[in-house]
């Protein structure tokens, strides 16, 4: 699994953070998305799966 | 060959109906017409959209403005102020709302949020203190809203904001008239200008002496240095202060009566602490206290679902209705606390303008109903249901007051 962000959309609300936050965090000055690992370990595939759906902005690929 | 028929007002809560369910409209609008033609109180009419996957993807796409002033905007019946009064980011689109917009994600974001949780336990706490000492509650003297739903979001707004906390009677009283849909324009209009003077004074004392929370923030950082003005903190104020009160205190309300009401899972709950996160979700799914909105006007003709909705044509979004949608939701009108996708609701909306404070709801909706059922596992209204207030005449559903005992 390979995780791109677009950290333009990103509206910092926060989902993925609290879906994945071993793969996902805020940056401190605007809260906008920031990776923690890039290809992360399968028992986190889910996890990232769901953040990507709910992500309102649609800022969370994944490739396979 | 017959004239159609006018389209059929938006729908709005039965006033004898399930005080729990969303119009009862919508259900049949999902099946049988998903995209459909209301009227607006003004005679105008608006689209309606009624199905999950449809209003995520008007939500979701750039081409639907959320900017007030846009010809077409569907404002009737609407509440919270003017077109073109200093509107704030959430009626604009990108890139100004983003701009905006980034000023104070950072101040919302899930780890500033996590870190007030203790705060907000503590001042639960309390209230919930107070509560117990307070007399008479044996004969339903007590009104939950007063003591607790509305005192726990509207002291932590106000203390983020840098807002003093004996004025906030003052916004109780004028935000509850902003946002009602059965006050006269005229008296809104007044609380709407008294508030707006309001923040004005507080803003003016805070350029001379910013504090450290939020107003005090964008004065240093984005006023003094040219990215936005007096009127545009003003603006902030406003509309973090409205957004921050009424919403979270409602869920409150609404979230602690369904569980009164439903004991088996309210012990659920006070056995296995944890499923506490998960029944948040499925309240706000369940709930979905925006009861006519968002709305949206389309800026280019754009097709969903087969209908071709024109450039300048409004759409009203029923994110309730969504959130209903047995299309994604398994028996949608059940609440089941361990709802495996129901964090899949659009409660707080979906696209670039979905709720900027929503972490801090979750963190103080968490906190709140987790003690209220520890603390009073005995708790239950004083008045059958039929007799509470529901807020049927304003934007945001909810209870006006819930008289309690235990
Ligand atoms: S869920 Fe999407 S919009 Fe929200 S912080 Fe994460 S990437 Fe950004």
């Amino acid at each position: 699994m390979k995780i791109t962000l677009d950290t333009d959309k990103c509206c910092a609300a926060g989902q993925c953070v609290l879906i994945a936050p071993e793969v996902f965090d805020q940056r401190d000055e605007d809260g906008i998305v920031v990776l923690l690992d890039d290809a992360p370990p399968a028992e986190q595939h889910d996890a990232v799966r769901e953040a990507a759906a709910i992500c309102p902005a649609a800022a969370i690929e994944i490739q396979a | 060959m017959t004239v159609s028929a006018a389209p059929a007002p938006l729908p709005v809560q039965p006033p004898n109906g399930c005080p729990f369910e969303p119009p009862t409209a919508f259900a049949a609008l999902r099946t049988t017409e998903p995209i459909s033609k209301v009227s607006l109180p003004d005679g105008s009419w608006a689209w309606l959209a009624t199905r999950y996957g449809d209003i995520r993807a008007i939500l979701g796409d750039p081409r639907f403005s959320s900017d007030t002033t846009v010809h077409g905007y569907p404002l009737s019946g609407m509440t919270g102020g003017a077109p073109n009064a200093n509107r704030g980011f959430i009626r604009r689109d990108p890139p100004e709302h983003t701009r905006l917009r980034r000023m104070v994600t950072r101040e919302f974001m899930v780890k500033r949020v996590e870190a007030l949780r203790p705060g907000i336990q503590r001042l639960t706490d309390e209230l919930c203190d107070a509560m117990e000492r307070a007399e008479g509650h044996e004969q339903g003297g007590v009104d939950l809203v007063e003591a607790l739903a509305l005192p726990v979001p509207s002291l932590v707004i106000s203390l983020l904001l840098g807002v003093p906390y004996d004025d906030h009677d003052v916004f109780q009283r004028l935000t509850g008239t902003l946002l009602s849909r059965t006050i006269p324009d005229d008296e809104r209009e007044a609380a709407r200008v008294e508030l707006r003077d309001y923040l004005d004074r507080l803003v003016t004392a805070k350029e001379a002496a910013p504090g450290d929370d939020i107003l005090g923030r964008l004065i240093v950082e984005q006023q003094r240095t040219g990215e936005i003005t007096h009127d545009d903190v003003t603006a902030f104020a406003a509309l973090l202060l409205i957004a921050g009160h009424e919403t979270t205190a409602n869920m409150i309300g609404l979230s602690a009566l369904t569980l009164m009401r439903d004991p088996e899972t309210a012990e659920r709950l006070r056995q296995e602490p944890g499923l506490i996160r998960g029944a948040v979700e499925e309240l706000l799914r369940y709930h979905s206290i925006i009861r006519n909105g968002p709305r949206r006007v389309a800026t280019a003709d754009v097709e969903i679902d087969g209908h071709l909705i024109r450039a300048g044509e409004g759409v009203v979004v029923a994110v309730a209705s969504a959130n209903r949608d047995e299309r994604v939701f398994a028996e949608p009108d059940r609440l089941d606390v361990r709802r495996p996708n129901a964090q899949h609701h659009v409660a707080f909306g979906y696209g670039v303008h979905q709720c900027l404070g929503q972490a801090l709801a979750r963190v103080e909706l968490q906190v709140v109903i987790a003690t209220l059922l520890r603390r009073f596992p005995t708790m239950r209204p004083t008045v059958p249901v039929e007799e509470i207030p529901f807020r049927t005449d304003m934007t945001i559903y909810g209870c006006h007051a819930l008289p309690v005992t235990w």
